[in-house]
């Protein structure tokens, strides 16, 4: 398993704990029951903190509670489950989200630019170092046109198009 | 009709080239046929009994002749010779290999055309009014707000994995041809009292197991807030619709399950946050893909035409097909042509790569250069001089293409069943033929007038048969072929499902089973001005019921 | 005891091919490995599935069929048209000849 994040194979420095594990020093992903559970405990104990979200989870739950946290995983179970574009469309545009978003589960090299197109900006890819990054790489540079305005800042087809019309009307 | 500008026609480069890679790694190993299969139906690639399909996307049913040409080129390279036009508009080749694909796709991007989203469980293809920017009793052209959702819908990041297929059809007529009722989201173009015009919309429209017909979630909708209020339907149904099983999965369900006013509101919820947002159309925007669809420069022409009402009185061959197959024109003078593609005894929807470059030329000559393709599997030249239509009969005829049997019995739609299909239960297309064959003389088909009969080869339902006036559903019993009927339904603006009658019918006995109920409809109809339809909604079911069950 | 034959679509053209326990596909179910329904249809399935002929064919498959001598006809209506072509174009698929 490999981390990918900002062009590159990063050190995962965090740990996932299931509900009955126990909590890491520093830097644990817990689930949403947990931290619904033991919100005040967690929020005592950790400086860094992170959530992770299961497909049926629907980060709305979380809305108000975004700034807590420094990850926030949400889980592919199969890429079939496309639910989680959605709700990464929802943290970082409509609840402000601005740590690090990430995707796991079923990743796949097809699915990785539309995730990133949604908002998610680190990748738990299931191949080895160099190979996931070159998988992350090409997904980047197939297709460079977009037609849909997201969080993710790109031009899209209709802003481009405005700035040529605007160009011609002023020249 | 639309031209591509440079970052249509680079997009749909870039993804020719995407898929290239794909069928590579596929070929090679890389990806398992499990995580390719998605990849290819997204692209509009299946794998039928005989061999791959290809789906190639026709946006709202408008296709060039330079297109036109382009699939007849296809089907004589790549393929057997031949083509089937679809009920969604679209196209299907049957015997692409996979490694020509690709080579397939670059040859559809050079006429700018794609295969993008004839399949998987996205956002497809949308449909509209066949006669859009031809029809007298039309508000709006459709076709620009089709193109507005083409755009908005291909490779959206968010919507290409949703829970199940998706399909929308607009129309801008208030008598509704483009079955807007039975689709995912239908859009109705309309007035609001101030005059100014936006959009009816429509959710949970749909056949198959659960046939439901749309329900109105927003009376009018601005049209500047066409894409956002999309966006927001689209993304509640992302979250919400059910993943658990595949035959609940589709937007109806959702509807049905919290109840379309729930619906609304979530929606509507969603909406004012996206309302203002990039998703607002700009007035240019708007402008200028509206200027794609400007009317061609018609000629100004004298209601009445001698040449053509002669031909009339002393042909009458011609006259029939006139009669048929030829509709008002909103434009004096012309008139909207309609191809059958359904001689009698043929394959419905299916088209020789002869015919259609033969169909291209004519269209050159006497169109404007444009066809449409419309849902009953059957194609249109909109805009046809009327001084011209004698000769195009002509022409027509000499490839088979004047069958003058438009919205007649033997207008059958039928999708390609057991005989292609990998879904199928049964088949469809030799039940079309028998139909067709048994009601085949002319003066039968005129004193039978108007019905619509729809066979589908299995519950997916691909020809809307719940709404067909008789609707054929094929099963399979118990390693045999067996047919159901439904009676009264129908897809206009009037939508409506079918109900079934009873017990289904043996491949020998439904042929018969069809005659059964025509004879039951002109012994009992009160004129021949009432139609199948008509009679059947007058009457009920009961004398249909008695006559197919009571003599058995 | 039923007999069963292993099926599937070839990857590259996509036709029905018909497997033989020499590890080869046919377009002809006249040349495919027959065997009993049960343990030893399951093996040849297994066989036919592995990952070598993943790069060879699309979703490996039983039928039944019936055997007449050599020939072996299925007994699904659908895998029969499968063998021929559409019943609708006899100068299309293997039954055009
Ligand atoms: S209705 Fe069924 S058999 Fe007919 S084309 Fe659709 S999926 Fe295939």
């Amino acid at each position: 398993m490999t981390l990918v994040k900002n062009n590159l194979v990063i050190e995962d420095k965090w740990t996932f704990v299931g509900d009955e594990e126990d909590l890491p020093k520093t830097n644990a992903i817990v689930t949403l029951k947990r931290w619904q559970e033991d919100r005040e405990a967690l929020l005592a104990r950790f400086d860094n903190l992170g959530i992770v979200l299961r497909s049926d989870e629907n980060p709305q739950v979380i809305a108000e509670d975004v700034s807590f946290f420094q990850v926030i995983a949400l889980d592919f179970p199969v890429y079939t489950d496309g639910r989680a574009y959605s709700y990464a469309r929802l943290l970082r545009e409509r609840f402000g989200y601005k740590g690090e978003l990430r995707a796991i589960g079923n990743v796949l090299r097809d699915q990785i630019f539309l995730m990133h197109r949604c908002g998610f900006d680190a990748f738990e890819i299931n191949q080895g170092g160099n190979k996931a990054l070159k998988i992350w790489l090409d997904a980047q540079k197939e297709v460079t046109t977009f037609y849909q305005p997201t969080g993710d800042g790109r031009n899209t087809v209709l802003s481009l198009r405005e700035r040529r019309r605007l160009a011609k009307s002023a020249s | 009709m639309y031209k591509y500008d440079d970052y249509d026609q680079q997009l749909v480069d870039e993804r020719v080239e995407q898929f290239r890679e794909q069928v590579n790694r596929r070929l090679s190993g890389e990806l398992s046929e499990e995580e390719f299969r998605p990849l290819r139906l997204m692209n509009g690639v299946y794998l039928q009994l005989h061999a791959y399909m290809l789906r190639v996307a026709i946006p709202y049913g408008t296709i060039s002749t330079a297109q036109m040409r382009q699939f007849a080129y296809i089907a004589r390279t790549y393929d057997k010779g031949y083509g089937h036009f679809t009920t969604r508009q679209n196209i299907q080749f049957n015997w692409p290999k996979l490694v020509d694909i690709p080579d397939i796709l670059k040859d559809l991007s050079k006429v700018q055309m794609h295969a993008i989203q004839t399949s998987g469980n996205c956002i497809r293809n949308t449909t509209a009014d066949q006669y859009a920017g031809a029809s007298f009793d039309e508000l709006e052209d459709p076709r620009p707000w089709c193109e507005i959702i083409r755009q908005w819908s291909t490779m959206h990041p968010e919507f290409t994995y949703l829970p199940r297929k998706f399909k929308m059809a607009v129309t801008g007529s208030p008598s509704d041809r483009a079955a807007v009722a039975i689709h995912d989201i239908g859009l109705r173009i309309r007035r609001d009292d101030q005059g100014d015009l936006g959009f009816e919309v429509m959710v949970g429209g749909g056949l198959g197991r659960t046939p439901m017909i749309g329900k109105t979630i927003c009376e009018f909708l601005p049209k500047e807030d066409l894409l956002s209020y999309l966006e927001a339907i689209l993304r509640v149904y992302n979250q919400f619709g059910r993943r658990d099983n595949k035959y609940k999965a589709r937007i109806k369900i959702l509807v049905h399950e919290i109840g379309a006013e729930t619906f609304a509101d979530l929606v509507e919820k969603e909406w004012v946050h996206i309302r203002d947002s990039a998703l607002q159309l700009p007035q240019s925007e708007i402008d200028a893909i509206q200027a794609h669809f400007t009317p061609p420069p018609f000629e100004v022409l004298p209601s009445l035409s001698s040449v053509f009402a002669d031909k009339v009185a002393t042909d009458q061959a011609f006259a029939y097909w006139v009669k048929n197959n030829v509709r008002e024109h909103k434009q004096q003078g012309y008139a909207i042509a309609n191809i059958s593609l359904k001689p009698v005894g043929g394959i419905p929807g299916d088209i020789s790569h002869t015919q259609m470059d033969a169909l291209a030329d004519l269209a050159d000559q006497y169109s404007f250069g444009e066809i449409r393709s419309t849902h009953e599997q059957n194609l249109v030249l909109a805009h046809v001089k009327r001084d011209d239509l004698y000769a195009l009969w002509q022409k027509l005829d000499a490839y088979d293409l004047a069958t003058p049997n438009s919205g007649l019995i033997t207008d059958l739609i039928a999708c390609p069943g057991l005989d292609y299909c990998a879904l199928a239960n049964s088949r469809s297309i030799p039940l079309a033929q028998r139909i067709s064959n048994r009601f085949g003389e002319l003066d039968r088909q005129h004193d039978i007038g108007k019905i619509q009969i729809k066979i589908s080869g299995c519950i997916n339902a691909c020809t809307h048969h719940h709404v067909g006036h008789i609707g054929i559903l094929g099963v399979d019993k118990k390693g045999q072929e067996f047919y159901q009927i439904t009676l009264g339904g129908r897809a206009d603006e009037h939508a409506k499902i079918g109900k079934i009658v009873g017990a289904g019918f043996s491949t020998d006995e439904v042929v018969d089973a069809v005659e059964t109920l025509i004879d039951t409809y002109l012994n009992l109809r009160e004129n021949k001005e009432e139609t199948f339809l008509d009679a059947f909604n007058r009457v009920g079911e009961q004398p249909f019921k008695e006559a197919l069950y009571d003599a058995r | 005891m039923t007999k069963q034959v292993v099926t599937a679509n070839r990857l590259d053209d996509g036709l029905a091919v018909f497997y033989k326990a020499d590890d080869s596909w046919h377009n002809s179910i006249d040349q495919a490995s027959q065997v009993d329904a049960g343990p030893e249809a399951e093996a040849l399935l297994a066989q036919a599935s592995d990952e070598r002929n993943q790069l060879c064919v699309v979703g490996p498959y039983l039928i039944d069929i019936d055997k007449e001598g050599a020939h072996a006809t299925p007994v699904r209506y659908r895998e029969m048209i499968r063998t021929l072509g559409p019943s609708v174009r006899p100068d299309l698929g293997y039954q055009a000849k």
